[in-house]
């Protein structure tokens, strides 16, 4: 039976992902030219999307030790103690490729792939959080319907697997810009916990046996990981695999049967690069050999070739190492959660992968040389397109009303409400959802030892585009700002760093920037880097997205300390701490009120950063407040906006007490200054004298929850006169969008 | 760790002095596969209301050994062909039909409703969403009436708050079904203020004629970890005194 003819064009394209360099290498290492099973296996490892070769060298030296560290990055999952013997698991991945093509396919594909790592080193994922990236959408705009589609699919993708495997989906991000038009990004952290001793050792030894076990092999997701690292095309759509959270859902209760029962010694998931990747990088890993026999292998329909079978990105599947004595327990594991499983092949002392088909030898390759890509050098320099950015002058707007730029602000899909969105994800089951979404900065989750784990994600495109390094920098300062106010010290963080054709020489410079912020950022204040992902070739026919880092902060809440919302309260007086510059250059107020790309991005004060977030930290412990909220995206006006919408109470502001260097009132209100905070309490007073004994702290009084009435007061002039069902009607925008 | 250790002993403690006073008396959660709120249940019972439960395993001998049930909710064999219809057509639930017709108390929550309602222990059907859309969030629901074992300690019209979480929650029943069950008050809970899924006449839970048997769509077991709308944990509480008053 032969393979249907797109399987050999398929396989062709993916032929040519291994360069002439590659091939010339491959051949001298193995002293002879490596047949054709073999060269797909390779050119599968040696992909950007598994083998990371453009990339390794700079993220290696990213810093990664600190005391909460076990393991850092580099296998699935970065591992944190959190005391008393409990671990908490982390890991970040994206499936931007196959959610452009079927963002329903894709987006659940990406859920389980994260999940799985998680499962991998023994722990039981509590949580999701997803970093969405879409095209503008709007209701008047059918231009634009492409964007609105792909939001509603990614979104029931991420529910629907997440809603039925169990795991709740407690906060993300959401960002619009035309960058990604005909495009999405969907980046995926997950968490999970365990205890310190849960964790599998990932030793092995000769004669073990390898299971291959869950989903069955089939034809659907070949080569996605050649296909994620290229250009992006919509026809290649047989390259996307097929989701089955069911499957997910038992796996996860197996495997962790298995590793409560002590008999799983080694253990991986498979993603992009399917058995090819699997097995060599777990064999290199182990220092050991493994001999596969194809045969074996359970699989969803007849015909498969050894290639198609090696490279099939087919999901639920997982290889787990076990001692022959073991084998029958975990059999009984996986019999009674009706699971499919078959052994795959022993562990050998040869350090080679050797894959037999039918009895005889059809591949065999030394997993070193596997599963170590020969690293790629990238040319970079600085894009000319920055140069033109700098010395673009912002035109002279036409003055526009203020209450309609509030109004309008509010509105943008941005910053608005995201309500439509986690409100399709079960984000409580579990138990462990401290805060529901929405109502405060991060997330956060309740641990067995009565400690709280705060949690969040921040990416700023339009900021990375103008300015990569301090759009880094200040992406790292927001999501570490984040969970500061809930109050919890950061841990550590996870970045992704996503980008187009790193064999563009802008492009690299622009990945190397955001390297370099991630390394300047965690080194000054030493909270380190537990596991990231680099994702390239994020293009389409229109060109490269915009460079898109997103980072995930990580913190610790001591036990009985307070976990704080954003939401205002009655009575409560408003401070701001930080000052306010005039940085509007990549701003929602220059690119969405007046469609303008230019100017001076914000700038991170790494010292002033540092002060600030330790001065909340404080405030917050000493429950000295009463709401925390940190201004970023849409600058003080919204922020403010946001905190009363939340509480569901009005304000009266002082615009003119706002501490600032700004040239326009458009300027202290909607610029998007970093390590900037708003602080609501009951007792002003006492706030006043703690945050004046602070040295160099810039801080002020600057307005006073109210009833329903909004108004923002500049020199006697009331500039801005509305109500809070007025702000509320325009924050749920994205709601009017997508429910037509 | 010590916290861990102090539940577990107090948990052990619990189920000798259980097994002692009342041998009868644990309630069995249900697990299938795809079940996903069981251990939210059986913490919800055993660490927060103090009621002792056991998971128990669908297939497991042990499960013809309790006398009272939750199903829990989740996704029992991925929701495939309809929300619990396969689940309704096991040996399980086989040996839950013949408790529940000797009078033994069965409370199926979220996806537990839904088999239960599959497999005919209680009438009516659950459909799609009217919006279409998976909805998670708090609602209100308001007592319809305190005279089964499930409500026994709410009072008669009281509004308690209570989470909902379900993709496939819309009850629907025909204009006979809906007059006989009004009729036999068998109606215990219907959403006030809106109604999230569209279900007929808002109904949020039914019991059966002979009333040992409730399916709720919202999540009790989420009320006690939350902190808010204690309330809510007044159907363990009630369906607990039922079986040891």
């Amino acid at each position: 039976m032969g393979s249907p003819y797109w399987i050999g064009r398929v396989t062709e394209a993916f032929l040519a992902a291994l360069t002439k360099e590659e091939l010339t290498y491959l051949s001298k290492e193995l002293k002879r030219e490596p047949n054709r099973l073999e060269k797909e296996i390779i050119a599968a490892e040696w992909s950007e999307h598994c083998s990371y070769k453009s990339s390794k060298k700079y993220i290696k030296k990213l810093p990664n030790e600190g005391k909460h560290v076990l393991i850092g990055p580099g296998y699935d999952a970065g591992v944190l103690d959190v005391g008393d013997g409990y671990v908490v698991t982390v890991h970040i991945e994206s499936h931007n490729h196959p959610s452009a093509v079927d963002p329903y396919g894709g987006s659940s594909t990406g859920v389980g792939g994260v999940i799985r790592d998680i499962i991998s080193m023994g722990t039981r994922p509590i949580a999701l959080l997803d970093s969405l990236r879409f095209a503008p959408i709007s209701k008047h705009e059918s231009a634009n319907s492409d964007s609105g589609w792909l939001l509603k699919n990614v979104v029931k993708g991420i529910g629907d697997y997440g809603n039925c495997i169990g795991v709740p989906t407690v906060g993300g991000e959401v960002e619009f810009d035309a960058s990604f038009a005909d495009y999405c990004l969907v980046d995926v952290v997950s968490i999970g916990i365990g205890s310190g001793k849960s964790t599998v050792r990932n030793t092995a030894s000769w004669g073990d046996i390898i299971i291959l076990v869950g989903g069955a092999t089939g034809r659907d997701g070949i080569n996605g990981a050649a296909f994620a690292s290229k250009k992006y095309e919509r026809k290649e759509r047989s390259a996307v695999q097929i989701a089955d959270p069911f499957t997910e859902k038992l796996l996860i209760e197996a495997i962790l049967e298995g590793i409560e029962s002590d008999i799983i010694k080694a253990l991986k998931d498979l993603g992009g690069g399917g058995l090819s990747c699997c097995l060599s990088e777990m064999s290199d890993n182990l220092g050991l050999g493994f001999n596969i026999e194809l045969d074996q292998i359970h699989i969803k329909e007849s015909g498969m070739s050894p290639i198609e079978l090696m490279i099939s990105e087919s999901q639920e599947r997982m290889v787990v190492v076990v001692d022959p004595t073991d084998a029958k327990e975990i059999g009984q594991i996986f019999r009674k959660y009706g699971l499919r499983f078959t052994t795959i092949g022993k562990v050998e002392n040869h350090g080679n992968l050797i894959i037999k088909n039918k009895k005889r030898i059809a591949a065999q390759l030394p997993s070193h040389l596997v599963a170590n890509a020969p690293l790629a050098y990238r040319a970079f320099k600085k894009p000319a397109y920055l140069l033109d950015l700098n010395r673009r002058q912002p035109p002279v707007f036409s003055p526009l009303d203020l209450s309609d730029t509030l109004f309008l602000m509010l509105s943008n899909p941005t910053i608005a409400s995201k309500k439509w969105i986690y409100s399709q994800y079960d984000f409580e089951v579990g138990l462990r959802t401290k805060l529901q979404p929405g109502i405060a900065d991060a997330s956060v989750l309740r641990l067995d030892n009565g400690k709280h784990l705060a949690i969040k994600l921040d990416g700023n495109s339009k900021h990375c585009y103008i300015d990569p390094y301090n759009g880094t920098l200040g992406c790292l300062s927001e999501a570490c700002r984040n969970i500061t106010c809930t109050g919890a010290t950061p841990i550590g963080v996870v970045d992704h760093l996503q980008f187009g054709n790193p064999e563009n020489p802008d492009i690299f410079w622009s990945f190397r920037q955001a390297v370099k912020a991630v390394t300047d950022f965690c080194k000054f204040a030493k909270v380190p880097v537990v596991g990231g992902k680099v994702s390239f070739y994020n293009e389409t026919n229109r060109g490269p997205i915009k460079p898109t880092p997103v980072i995930g902060a990580i913190g610790l809440i001591q036990r009985g300390r307070p976990v704080l919302e954003a939401r205002l309260k009655e009575g409560d007086t408003l401070f701001v701490i930080g000052n306010t510059l005039e940085e509007l250059g990549g701003s929602e107020y220059y690119e969405f009120v007046h469609n303008f790309t230019g100017g001076k991005v914000p700038r991170v004060d790494l010292k002033n950063d540092q002060t600030n977030r330790n001065t909340v930290l404080y405030l917050v412990n000493n429950a000295k407040v009463s709401c925390m909220h940190d201004c970023s995206k849409g600058g003080i006006a919204t922020a403010i906006s946001e905190m009363a919408i939340l509480g569901a109470v009005g304000f009266e502001l002082d615009v003119d007490r706002i501490p600032n260097s700004c040239l326009s009132l458009e300027g202290i209100l909607f610029s998007e200054s970093h390590s900037r905070f708003l602080i609501g309490t009951q007792r002003p007073d006492d706030l006043e004298n703690i945050l004046s004994s602070v040295d160099g702290l810039i801080f002020s009084r600057i307005g006073k929850a109210s009833n329903a009435k909004v108004s923002f007061r500049n020199e006697g002039k009331c500039i801005i006169d509305t109500n809070i069902h007025e702000l509320t009607f325009h924050h749920n925008a994205i709601e009017r969008i997508m429910i037509k | 760790m010590q916290l861990e250790i102090l539940y577990t002993i107090t948990i052990l403690i619990g189920e000798f002095l259980s097994h002692t006073i009342h041998p009868m008396e644990r309630i069995g959660i249900v697990v299938f596969p795809g079940s996903n709120c069981d251990r939210d249940v059986h913490r919800a019972l055993n660490h927060d209301l103090k009621i002792p439960a056991d998971l128990v395993w669908h297939a497991n001998s042990k499960l013809s050994s309790y006398d009272s049930f939750v199903i829990p909710g989740g996704f029992s064999y991925g929701d495939h062909l309809r929300a619990g219809a396969i689940a309704a057509h096991t040996p399980a639930v086989e040996e839950l039909k013949k408790k529940a017709n000797k009078g033994r108390m069965i409370l199926g929550i979220c996806n537990g409703f839904q088999i239960l309602v599959e497999c005919g222990l209680l009438p009516g059907a659950l459909v799609t969403n009217k919006s279409l859309c998976f909805i998670c969030g708090w609602t209100n629901i308001r007592v319809e009436t305190n005279t089964t074992a499930f409500t026994s300690l709410l009072s008669l019209g009281q509004t308690i708050k209570i989470p909902i979480a379900h993709g496939q929650g819309r009850y629907i029943v025909d204009k006979q079904i809906l007059a006989s069950i009004s009729k036999k008050n068998q109606v215990v809970f219907r959403y006030c203020q809106n109604n999230p899924n569209g279900s007929t006449d808002s109904i949020a839970a039914v019991c059966n004629e002979d009333r040992n048997v409730m399916g709720i769509m919202p999540h009790p077991e989420r009320v006690p970890a939350f902190g808010i709308g204690h309330e809510a944990s007044l159907i363990f509480r009630s369906l607990w005194d039922h079986l040891t008053g």
